[in-house]
């Protein structure tokens, strides 16, 4: 167990390395350089100079590369004397356009985002396994068949395409919610909760569908089981029957794949955010592409792959406490 | 993205995967069977023929819009009230017999022509993303499930290290910071980048549990070479698991990149995409919907198509392989 | 004087609705188990064998249609409502299944599973009680270490251990009959012999009556006193164990006893029952 976890600590960190310096180079490549960005109008050569030597963007690759690395774990100073800036670990990067450190700028944001997550995540996992549940115990009928025409729906249609056709409908033709604006939970919960509302719901319909049919996929084959037939045959009640042997194993790998999913939801649903105008991390990526704030994407891009990896090794460890076969060797 | 990545493999692996009875030895999928099967299902056909005609009018797209007479990047500011705006002057947006789909607000380009065009960027791109994923997918899935060991770890690395990857945010920053040279060519070349490993896991481990039937051992033991047996006998038990994957991947692409146009990185303007015509279109809505609805409706009904194309023929190639 | 059977069908048929019309997989079948007494149900795959244990059971599949009757120890068995059924199953009669890793559960130990039964039809049952029970029935099927083992899970057993706990589950609520639809099919040689002695010992032990369903014939002979050959839905023959291999009366019954290999039979090809020699 503890070998296993080892391994996986070590898998996961070569992982977050790799996409560090896949991101690192990357942007190494593509950017503009952040001394003229920061130097502004009238600049003269020598004080780009300067600030690039301040920077430390006169290096080698390898040594930004490793000043970068060495950041996130013990924090790093920008410039010196007088000007220098700390950036306290973990240091993801200094926004010289927000004269912020990136960490902070996503601390600010992250509540936002797990709220939209949070929410979302609630909504689509009751809504999924309910109605997985439901066509799957009627498989064929009526029911049945319209469920599967309603996720088949909800799985093609794009998320913005949603978002828009809900907030003009809901909010300009119709006129039954207001327009989103940030208002804090505690100043008015009622605005809060339906700024959210829209949101949630728009991030929820394709996750909801999803859900559906793998929860309908699972029972079924779930019930067709020869234990389920042992059990039938040892003349235990259906209640017994179902809950044991047909929910308990077919519901155990839906919610490890949910841990994924809300993982990688967590580092924040660029397209939604931006759609409603929610100042969350996913609209703080987009609006840093469009302004060209490299230390940011590179922030936010780190820990979107952390919470993806993270969220991925502790699925694994679920896997492992819940399912008793790989928990406890055979001993055949 | 339309639905996420994990949720692609949920759907190719719940479906896809093999009934998983070691004792079956149920034949490969026959493409004769599964078109039979196909021509009966009705909703299969009619999405089929939905996509036939979006790929027809991606096809004829230069022979349509000179029927239709007007351009995708001609203007015609007489179709448009400069008092109000630049709101196109008629109902729907300026729906007539000049411009069967009306024009958009402000400069009165046809909107039937720019539908018909951005189909093409669509198809285009969509389909070129999905042949390289798929053949992508394929190999690595196939060498990194028939061969195992050190391949297989080295394989399954980049995987894993891809399918961690914020695809979304990472497409748009290299996409936005790229000049707008080739930019179709890009947008193939990343969306497919990321897109493989999905498949590709699904493909490996439908291998190495084919690896073990007593096909590829008597094959082996009459002196197959490898890569006989990975094209003559596993690759043939896959064909309907990559038929399946291959039309669910599609809907996604189209949907990534009408993402990525509406964002603003995808498709340069003025060559018209759904996706950016979508985008353009929600300042005007309150006042000419049409703008928003034409290019979202033909967006939703080619994903819709293609998604339940794609489920019909999976249950097809299930009920065929049958329960032992 | 003959006592009441255990189990009495009669006209026992079993029927699925196809595209083609109704298919008949078991057709009028009718046989006596005695109290105590083990009847072996022989048959190729596809004979019906197994859906007439299911009918019995019923368990049957949804969408299968079952006429006749089935009568165990005087009471009428399809006519009893599902609820009723239920209390039957498990409790007085009581299966064991082919495939016994499949057939139970990897989420529960074994334990709870032998348990369950016993739980399930008796009330006010404690977790301790329950797995005293669970105990006993593993040390009857001579699973050693049972303290222990009743702790652990389906897959950390052997083939033939497994089974032995599927046997042991049937143990707990002692059944009047025991269904064993080919239980050792799936496993090796060795341990067949020693599952089949099981079933035996169990059977002199509590007098319960066993039904052993199984296409092989040489399995048959090691537990039965009755035979019943089945082929195709019919009954082909009947009688005593004994009668049935010395003098087969039917044709068919003759191909399958030719179709065994034996040790001392002259070189030759070896007979089956194919399409042409029927």
């Amino acid at each position: 167990m503890i070998r296993f976890l080892a391994n996986r600590l070590l898998g996961m960190a070569v992982v977050l390395f790799l996409v560090c310096l896949f991101t690192y180079v990357i942007f190494f490549l593509l950017s503009p350089d952040p001394a003229v960005q920061i130097c502004g109008k009238n600049c003269t050569p020598e004080a780009i100079d300067q600030i690039r030597a301040n920077l430390g963007l006169d290096e080698p690759f390898l040594a930004q590369f490793w000043t970068f690395l060495s950041g996130l774990f013990v924090g790093r100073t920008y410039g010196t004397g007088a000007n220098a800036i700390d950036c306290v670990a973990p240091c993801l990067g200094y926004s010289f356009q927000s004269s912020q450190p990136v960490t902070d700028m996503i601390l600010q944001r992250l509540p936002v985002s797990a709220t939209v997550a949070v929410g979302a995540a609630v909504l689509w996992l009751l809504a999924g396994v309910s109605a997985g549940l439901v066509s799957a115990v009627r498989e064929g009928k009526f029911t049945d068949r319209f469920i599967t025409g309603l996720t088949l729906t909800g799985m093609s249609v794009p998320n913005y395409v949603l978002a828009l056709s809900l907030q003009f409908l809901l909010v300009v033709t119709l006129g039954w919610l207001p327009f989103p604006q940030a208002v804090p939970f505690s100043e008015d919960p009622l605005q809060w909760f339906m700024n959210f509302l829209m949101p949630w719901i728009v991030l929820s319909i394709g996750a909801a569908a999803v859900y559906t049919r793998l929860t309908r996929a699972n029972v079924i084959e779930t019930l067709q089981e020869n234990y389920v037939r042992t059990a039938r045959a040892k003349g235990l009640s259906p209640g017994l029957v179902w809950r044991r042997h047909a929910l308990r194993p077919a519901l155990t790998p839906i919610v490890t794949i949910f841990g994924m999913d809300f993982a990688g939801l967590l580092g924040g649903a660029l397209i939604t955010e931006t759609v409603f105008g929610l100042n969350g991390v996913g609209k703080l990526a987009a609006d840093s592409i469009t302004k060209n704030d490299q230390p940011v994407i590179m922030g936010v891009t780190l820990l979107a792959a952390f919470l993806v990896v993270v969220g991925n090794m502790v699925v694994d460890l679920l896997y492992t406490a819940i399912d008793p076969r790989v928990r406890v060797g055979s001993a055949a | 993205m339309t639905f996420t990545p994990t949720e692609l493999e949920a759907e190719g692996a719940a479906g896809g995967e093999a009934t998983g009875d070691p004792a079956s030895s149920s034949p490969p999928a026959s493409g004769r069977r599964l078109a039979r099967a196909f021509m009966r299902d009705r909703a299969a056909v009619a999405c089929a023929a939905y996509i036939l005609v979006v790929i027809l009018m991606a096809l004829t797209a230069p022979l349509l819009v000179k029927l239709s007479g007007y351009g995708p990047l001609e203007f015609d500011q007489a179709a448009v009230d400069p008092n109000l705006g630049g709101l196109p002057l008629g109902w729907g947006g300026g729906i007539g017999t000049d411009h069967w789909f009306g024009v958009e607000p402000g400069n009165g380009r046809d909107i039937f022509a720019r539908i018909v065009y951005g189909a093409r960027v669509s198809m285009t791109i969509a389909l070129l993303a999905t042949a390289l994923t798929s053949t992508l997918g394929v190999v690595f899935g196939l060498i990194a499930g028939y061969f195992g060991g050190r391949t297989d770890m080295v394989i399954s690395r980049i995987m894993e290290f891809l399918m961690a990857f914020p695809a979304l945010i990472f497409m748009i920053a290299v996409l936005s910071a790229l000049p707008a040279e080739n930019r179709q060519a890009l947008l193939v070349v990343v969306i497919s980048f990321f897109g493989w490993p999905y498949l590709a896991r699904i493909v490996r481990g439908q291998t190495m549990s084919l690896k073990q039937r007593e096909f590829v051992e008597s094959a082996k033991a009459s002196g197959a070479s490898s890569a006989q047996i990975i094209f003559k006998e596993i690759l043939p038990n896959l064909s309907s698991t990559i038929i399946v994957m291959t039309t669910l991947a599609v809907p996604g692409y189209v949907g990534t990149e009408a993402g990525l146009s509406f964002l603003g990185v995808g498709v340069v303007p003025p060559t018209p995409s759904w996706g950016q015509m979508i985008a353009s279109s929600v300042s005007w809505y309150a006042v000419d919907p049409a703008y928003f609805l034409f290019p979202g409706a033909f967006l939703f009904l080619l994903v819709l198509s293609f998604t339940v194309l794609g489920d019909r023929i999976k249950k097809i190639a299930e009920s065929g392989e049958g329960r032992a | 004087m003959t006592e009441t059977p255990l189990l009495r069908v009669r006209d026992l048929t079993v029927g699925f609705p196809t595209a083609a019309g109704d298919v008949e997989v078991v057709k009028d079948l009718a046989f006596d188990l005695p109290r105590g007494g083990a009847l072996g149900i022989v048959g190729e795959s596809g004979s019906g064998k197994s859906m007439t244990s299911l009918a019995i059971m019923g368990l049957l599949p949804k969408g299968a249609k079952r006429s006749g009757s089935i009568e165990l120890d005087g009471t009428e068995l399809t006519t009893l409502r599902e609820r009723e059924m239920r209390s039957v199953r498990g409790d007085r009669i009581a299966m064991v299944f082919q495939d016994p890793l499949s057939s139970l559960n990897p989420y529960y130990t074994v334990g709870t599973q032998i348990a369950e039964a016993y739980r399930s039809h008796r009330t006010g049952v404690t977790r301790r009680e329950a797995r005293k029970v669970a105990i006993e029935a593993m040390e009857r099927v001579h699973i050693r270490d049972a303290a222990r083992r009743v702790d652990h899970y389906p897959h950390q057993f052997s083939g033939g251990m497994r089974q032995r706990v599927m046997i042991a589950m049937t143990l707990s609520m002692e059944p009047d009959l025991i269904i064993a639809d080919e239980p050792t099919t799936a496993l090796d040689v060795t341990v067949q012999a020693q599952i089949l002695d099981l079933l035996a010992e169990i059977r002199r032990d509590t007098g319960a009556g066993l039904i052993l369903i199984t296409h092989d014939l040489a399995v048959v002979s090691e537990v039965a006193d009755q035979i019943v050959v089945m082929r195709e839905g019919d009954l082909v023959e009947q009688g005593t164990a004994e009668r049935v291999f010395c003098d087969p009366q039917a044709d068919y019954t003759r191909m399958l006893l030719d179709a065994v290999p034996r040790i001392d039979d002259e070189i030759g090809l070896l007979r089956t029952t194919t399409e042409e020699d029927r």
